[in-house]
C-alpha cells in the first residue's frame, strides 16, 4: 500500500522530526495535540491537527497521549491510514499496534508480537539466549531469591521484567540486602509497569552501553551500525556517538552480528535497536534488551549513514520490504549528540518547565538541530525536559568534538533553565574527550564538577 | 516551516562570501535570523503559521472542559491560601508544577489524612514533574488538618497541597 495520510502521534522534537519526513515524501500530516500543544510549533508545522480528548483536565494532559482509543479515534476522525508513534507513550504497546490493525490503520513500527516480546525483559532474555546472543548470568525470582543470587555470585542486579527507564532497578552488594532489594523492587515495578515480576542478573561494575541499530523486514534483517550511550544519568542517556569509540573490531563485528541475530530470530519488521552492556573488564557484550521504536539518539546513525529511518520506517510500514542490503550501507565520519534538556545541573537537576524567552543554534556544515522550540514556546511540565537534540558530525571523533564546543558555544535557550553549561564542561573533559568513558562516568564527574558548572550558570 | 536543515546551510553558504553578518528573512510562514559571530553562524527560526485543526465535533466541547479543570484547580491553590493565613495552618505547598500523587502507588493507601500526625520530614505526597517523581516533605510538626488537593490531581507551583495545625 501507499501511505497517504498519517497521524502522528507524539509531541516535541520527535514530532517535528517525523513532520519532515512526511513532507519531504508528499505525505500529508495530521499531528495529535493535548492541551497547550495545540499551539506548539509542530502543530503549526503538520498540515493539519486533530485534539485527542482524554478527559480529566490539566493532569489529564499528562495521559492524553498514552490513550489507546482516544488515539485511534483521532486517527479515524482524522481519516489517516497510518499512525507514527514517536518513541516514549504509545510506541512500543502491543494493545494499541492491535487496536490500529483493528481500526484498518497502519502502525508504523514492528507487529504485536514482537512488541510483545521485547517489552517483557525476561521474555526478550529467553529469545536473546534463542538465538544465541549471550546473557548475563540471572534469572527469575521466584520463592528463593538467595539460591539465584548465590548461583550468580554477588554483586546482583535486581530488574523488573515490565521495566525500562531505569524504574526497578537496583543493585545488591551482598545476601543481606536482597530480600528487602526484592521486595522495593517488586512493588516499584508493580506501579510502574502493572507487573511486579522481577529478576536477577550478575551486575557489572564497569560498563559501557552499547547498542546496535536494526532494520527489518520481516524476512531480512540488516544493521546500520552501532552507537555509544554509555555517557547516562540516573539510566537516562545524556549523550550519545556513533559509531561507538575505542570498540575493539572483534567486539564491535560480534554485537553487530548478534544484534541481526536476534532481528532474524525474531522476524523484524522495522527499525528497532538491540542494546548490549559491554563488559569493559572481561572485553565481553551482553544481551540488555530491545527497544522496538525509533529511538531519541537515532540522528548520529543517519549521520554517520545519509540514510533518513523516519522514511525507512514508513517504507517497512507500507510493505515495500528492505531497500537497501547490507553491503550497500556505507558508513562514514562520527557523529556526537548531546541531548539539551529543562533542568538545572546547579541545582540537582531539578526539572524546569516554564515558557522559551528565546533560543538561538548553531548553524553550519556538520551542524544538525532536531527542536520543537522557539521564542514563545511552553515547557509543560506534564512531558519529559527534552528541548533539543544537537548533533555534530565530522570525519573522524577528534573533528566532531571540535565541531561540538564550537556548536555548543552558540547554543542559547533564554526563559528556562538548562543543562547547556555541563554539555559544554562535558565536551571540554579530557575523559570523555579520551573516548570510552563507562556508565559510571557522568555520575561521577557531576560530583566532581558541580562548582564550576554552577560558576557558568551564574557568572 | 519548510526549512530544512539542508536549506539553512545552502543560504550560509551563500551568505559566507558575502560581506553580510546578519540576515533576518521572514516570509508569511516562518522568519529566520541568521548572525556570525566570532565561533561561527547562528540560527534564530520563528514558525510564523498557524495550527490548522479539524474540526470534530467533540473538538469544542474537549477545549471548554481543559480548561474549566484548569482554573477550578488555580482557584484550589487561592482558597487554600486565605484559610492558612486566617486560621494559623501552615500551608504544603507545591515544590513545582506537576500532577499530585496522595499515595506511593495506585491502590496503595496514601501517605497522610486528616488527622495524621506529621513531622517535618514526613512525606505528605509526590509531585511528579517532567517524568521526575519529587517527594513532598511536611515541613513542619503538627496534625493533618485538610487536604486541598485530590489524588492525580495538578498543581500549580507554591499551590497549597494541605494544610497543618501545626504542634504548639
Amino acid at each position: 500500500m501507499i501511505i497517504r495520510r498519517v497521524l502522528v502521534a507524539n509531541r516535541g522534537e520527535i514530532a517535528v522530526r517525523v513532520l519532515r519526513t512526511c513532507r519531504r515524501l508528499g505525505i500529508e500530516t495530521v499531528l495529535a495535540v493535548a492541551g497547550a500543544d495545540a499551539d506548539s510549533v509542530p502543530a503549526r508545522l503538520a498540515d493539519h491537527t486533530i485534539r485527542i480528548v482524554p478527559g480529566g483536565g490539566a493532569a489529564g494532559l499528562a495521559a492524553a497521549y498514552l490513550n489507546v482509543e482516544a488515539v485511534v479515534d483521532a486517527a479515524a476522525a482524522a481519516g489517516a491510514d497510518a499512525i507514527h508513534p514517536g518513541y516514549g507513550f504509545l510506541a512500543e504497546n502491543p494493545r494499541f499496534a492491535r487496536a490500529c490493525e483493528a481500526a484498518g490503520i497502519v502502525f508504523i513500527g514492528p507487529g504485536a508480537e514482537v512488541l510483545e516480546a521485547a517489552g517483557d525483559k525476561l521474555a526478550a532474555r529467553r529469545h536473546a539466549a534463542a538465538a544465541g546472543v549471550p546473557v548475563l548470568p540471572g534469572g527469575l525470582v521466584t520463592a528463593e531469591a538467595g539460591e539465584v543470587a548465590g548461583r550468580i555470585g554477588y554483586p546482583v542486579l535486581v530488574k523488573a521484567a515490565g521495566g525500562g527507564g531505569g524504574r526497578g532497578l537496583r543493585v545488591v552488594g551482598d545476601p543481606g540486602q536482597l530480600s528487602g532489594a526484592v521486595t522495593m523492587a517488586s512493588a516499584e515495578a508493580d506501579a510502574a509497569f502493572g507487573d511486579p515480576r522481577v529478576y536477577l542478573e550478575r551486575y557489572v561494575s564497569r560498563a559501557r552501553h552499547v547498542e546496535v541499530q536494526l532494520l527489518g523486514d520481516g524476512e531480512n534483517v540488516i544493521h546500520l551500525g552501532d552507537r555509544e550511550c554509555s555517557v547516562q544519568r540516573r539510566y537516562q542517556k545524556v549523550v550519545e556517538e556513533a559509531p561507538a569509540p575505542r570498540l575493539g573490531e572483534t567486539l564491535r563485528v560480534s554485537m553487530r552480528a548478534a544484534a541481526v541475530a536476534l532481528g532474524l530470530h525474531l522476524k523484524y519488521q522495522g527499525l528497532g535497536t538491540v542494546e548490549f552492556v559491554v563488559d569493559t573488564e572481561r572485553e565481553a557484550f551482553y544481551f540488555l534488551e530491545v527497544n522496538a521504536r525509533i529511538q531519541v539518539e537515532h540522528p548520529v546513525t543517519e549521520m554517520v549513514t545519509g540514510l533518513d529511518l523516519v522514511a525507512e520506517q514508513i517504507a517497512i510500514a507500507e510493505g515495500r520490504g528492505l531497500r537497501r542490503s547490507q553491503a550497500s550501507v556505507s558508513f562514514g565520519g562520527h557523529a556526537i549528540e548531546c541531548r539539551i534538556n529543562a533542568e538545572d545541573p546547579a541545582d540537582g537537576f531539578r526539572p524546569s518547565p516554564g515558557t522559551v524567552a528565546g533560543a538561538a543554534f548553531p548553524a553550519g556544515p556538520g551542524i544538525r538541530v532536531d527542536t520543537h522550540v522557539q521564542a514563545g514556546s511552553a515547557v509543560p511540565p506534564q512531558y519529559d525536559s527534552l528541548l533539543a537534540k544537537l548533533v555534530v558530525s565530522g570525519a573522524d571523533r577528534p573533528e566532531a568534538l571540535r565541531r561540538l564546543r564550537s556548536a555548543l558555544a552558540r547554543c542559547r535557550i533564554d526563559g528556562v533553565a538548562t543543562n547547556l553549561a555541563m554539555h559544554r564542561a562535558l565536551a571540554a573533559d579530557e575523559e570523555f574527550a579520551a573516548g570510552g568513558v563507562d556508565t559510571s562516568y557522568l555520575t561521577r564527574w557531576v560530583q566532581r564538577e558541580p562548582p564550576s558548572v554552577r560558576a557558568e550558570i551564574h557568572g | 516551516m519548510d526549512l530544512t536543515n539542508e536549506d539553512v546551510a545552502d543560504v550560509l553558504a551563500l551568505l559566507d562570501s558575502l560581506p553580510y553578518d546578519e540576515l533576518d528573512l521572514q516570509t508569511t510562514r516562518f522568519r529566520l535570523i541568521l548572525r556570525r559571530t566570532p565561533d561561527g553562524w547562528t540560527q534564530s527560526a520563528q514558525v510564523l503559521s498557524a495550527p490548522n485543526p479539524i474540526a470534530t465535533t467533540t473538538d469544542d466541547a474537549g477545549q471548554a472542559r481543559a480548561g474549566q479543570t484548569g482554573e477550578v484547580s488555580g482557584a484550589g491553590g487561592v482558597e487554600g491560601e486565605a484559610g492558612g493565613a486566617t486560621a494559623g495552618l501552615v500551608a504544603v505547598r507545591a515544590p513545582l508544577p506537576g500532577t499530585f500523587y496522595r499515595a506511593p502507588r495506585p491502590g496503595a493507601p496514601p501517605f497522610v489524612e486528616v488527622g495524621s500526625q506529621v513531622s517535618a520530614d514526613t512525606v505528605i505526597g509526590i509531585v511528579e514533574t517532567m517524568k521526575l517523581m519529587n517527594s513532598v516533605p511536611a515541613d513542619a510538626a503538627g496534625t493533618v488538618a485538610e487536604i486541598c488537593v485530590a489524588n492525580a490531581e495538578f498543581a500549580a507551583q507554591g499551590t497549597t497541597l494541605l494544610l497543618i495545625r501545626a504542634d504548639p
